[in-house]
């Protein structure tokens, strides 16, 4: 057995592409996410046409321009001409105040402003007019302290567990999930089919070795790998990226430890079902790869999926181990609050490996 | 005292019938040779002495232990080469040695012995740290075959050892084959060369699941009236 592990790590460490993918991989990753591919929007070029230009008007754009959410842009368009900037493309948000601004509202305890977005781009539209209305909404209650008014209705919006609306709290937990399932899954499954087309796997088998020896021979190397790429992914993304683990260390570990042993027999059962090599790395790929990113809730919410989608997404592994991450990082949940999902992930797991077990003796007659 | 007694084997995919009804015997430190053409059922009867498939029905003994009940006993007694080399590309020569010492089970200061003796008989000691994949083709092939008896088995099974490989060679592999012989481990044989045949001290030729002929090359040619086992061999296939 502990020759296996040997050998094992032999075939890792002598593979140029192996250790690309087990370590260049995560650390790319991760600071791919937390760096380039940003969601925040910071200083986004508006435009502001004040028909007012009171003292109030100019405490907003003040009250806005200070965020660090916009900058003003050069450009101030004709109230018929907005379209113009922004087919140009250089201004993303458009501000418009309404004629005696200040004296409207003081009178009539009301006046009009409107907030035209380029929602060409429709996430970074959204969170524009979300800020805007914010800082609004904001200046609002300050202007209304200490005067006596009939009760006005303000919306007030918090953003719990990420008040500065950081991308990097929602990529982490995706980008861990997404490295683990890749690295354990398709290296297994690639490792074990590597061993079918070479011929070696026949010789293994005629040896005294029984098969579950054998698979945990090639998969122990791999949990210890993917245990490994966890730890430094969490390390990476808190020293670089500033993101902190609110929950226990050790209860995030034991969860990924069985999120890696569900992803191992994911891997082994898609070796057993691929002929080659080739096609176990295409299986990975499309069959893994492609839904974790797209239907685990990673990038877009579960939520707003078409409903035959959404039934879909509960058997992707990662959709639930993405949200054991997110409790335990983010919202420093306990135990008592994933119990579900880790049990549904302890399923899947048991499934895979019954299922492996079952075609494995099939090819044995 | 047989080595390998087989007694009425069947073996049924579905319908189609692999092995039908194969009785013969291999004797201890005999080299026996298991011919026939592709698709004669070799490869199926091969696969059941080395417990890797269950037979249907029948009695199969390697080694003194049944295959279909002892399996794990069967596999310890037995070494295995197959027709695609099987070594690890990516380990040394040393490193496939220590490997397959291991999983069978030797411990590390015979594995050494065994891996120095093999060797020292190649000629491939100054080659030992070399990665497996920069060596020819031959020299893997004796290497494959070392590796099949570094756990000294009763019964070397060998799915054609020699495709591919260059006419001296094969003449060294079969040196090799005879000094194993020798020493007292029977050999079992697939081949497709037909002067390899006549090697063997035994032949059996296999036509559609059955044995059809199986004695000594010299009784064979004198049966079929052939001047060589291709003869023979030509006359049972077109029968």
């Amino acid at each position: 057995m502990r020759g296996f592990i040997i050998k094992e790590f032999y075939h890792i460490f002598r593979d140029i592409r192996s250790m690309v993918i087990l370590f260049g991989m995560p650390v790319v990753q991760v600071l791919l996410f937390g760096f380039a591919l940003s969601t925040e929007v910071k200083n986004a070029p508006v435009a502001i046409i004040d028909h007012s230009n009171d003292q109030v008007t100019r405490a907003i754009t003040s009250k806005l321009l200070s965020s660090g959410f916009f900058v003003l842009s050069d450009q101030v368009p004709g109230e018929g001409h907005i379209e113009e900037v922004f087919r140009h493309g250089k201004v993303k948000e458009v501000i418009i105040f309404e004629n005696d601004f200040a004296a409207k509202l003081e009178k009539d305890h009301q006046a009009g402003m409107q907030v035209i977005a380029d929602a060409s781009d429709p996430n970074t539209a959204n969170l524009l007019v979300n800020y805007t209305s914010a800082i609004v909404n904001d200046y609002q209650q300050e202007y209304l302290k200490g005067m006596l008014l009939p009760a006005t209705i303000t919306t007030q919006t918090q953003m719990m567990y990420n008040p500065a609306l950081t991308s990097i709290y929602m990529f982490v937990p995706g980008v861990i999930t997404i490295l683990l399932m890749l690295i354990t899954a398709m290296m297994t499954s690639i490792s074990i089919a590597k061993e079918n087309e070479m011929g070696t796997m026949e010789i293994l088998l005629v040896s005294p070795m029984r098969p579950i020896q054998i698979i945990a021979g090639k998969v122990i190397p791999y949990v210890l790998l993917a245990f490994v790429n966890a730890v430094s992914i969490l390390l990476l993304s808190y020293l670089v990226l500033g993101m902190p683990v609110k929950g226990s260390l050790v209860l995030l570990l034991a969860e990924s430890l069985l999120f890696i042993v569900m992803a191992l027999s994911l891997g082994i059962f898609i070796s057993t079902i691929s002929k080659s090599m080739q096609m176990a790395m295409m299986l990975s790929m499309f069959a893994l790869m492609l839904p974790t990113i797209l239907l685990s809730g990673f990038i877009f919410p579960i939520e707003n999926m078409p409903l035959p989608l959404q039934i879909f997404s509960n058997i992707m592994p990662p959709r639930w181990f993405i949200i054991i991450v997110k409790s335990i990082m983010i919202k420093g949940l306990g135990f008592q609050y994933i119990w579900k999902e880790t049990l549904i992930i302890a399923g899947m797991a048991l499934f895979f490996i019954a299922l492996s077990i079952k075609k494995f003796k099939v090819r044995m007659d | 005292m047989p080595i390998i007694e087989v007694e009425n084997l069947v073996k049924k995919f579905g319908s189609f019938v692999a092995n039908d009804h194969l009785t013969f015997s291999v004797e201890a430190g005999e080299i026996y040779g298991f011919l026939g053409a592709n698709g004669a059922g070799k490869t199926t009867a091969m696969k059941i002495l080395c417990g890797l498939s269950a037979p249907t029905s029948g009695k199969v003994m390697v080694a003194g232990y049944d295959v279909a009940r002892q399996s794990e006993m069967v596999k310890k007694r037995i070494g295995y080469m197959s027709q695609r080399f099987s070594l690890f590309e990516d380990l040394s020569v040393w490193e496939n040695f220590q490997f397959y010492g291991g999983i069978y089970g030797l411990p590390a200061a015979k594995i050494r012995q065994r891996t120095t003796e093999l060797l020292g008989r190649l000629g491939l000691e100054s080659e030992k740290n070399q990665l497996l994949g920069s060596l020819p083709l031959g020299w893997k092939q004796k290497l494959a075959f070392s590796v099949a008896i570094i756990h000294q088995p009763s019964i070397v099974f060998l799915d054609e050892p020699t495709g591919g490989v260059d006419p001296i060679t094969r003449r060294q592999f079969w040196e090799i084959i005879y000094e194993t012989a020798s020493q007292g481990i029977t050999v079992f044989v697939t081949t497709h060369y037909m002067d390899e045949a006549e090697y063997c001290r035994r032949v059996s030729i296999m036509a559609d699941g059955r044995i059809v002929a199986l004695d000594t090359p010299a009784n064979l040619k004198a049966k079929y009236q052939a001047a060589n086992i291709e003869e023979v061999f030509l006359k049972i296939a077109r029968s």
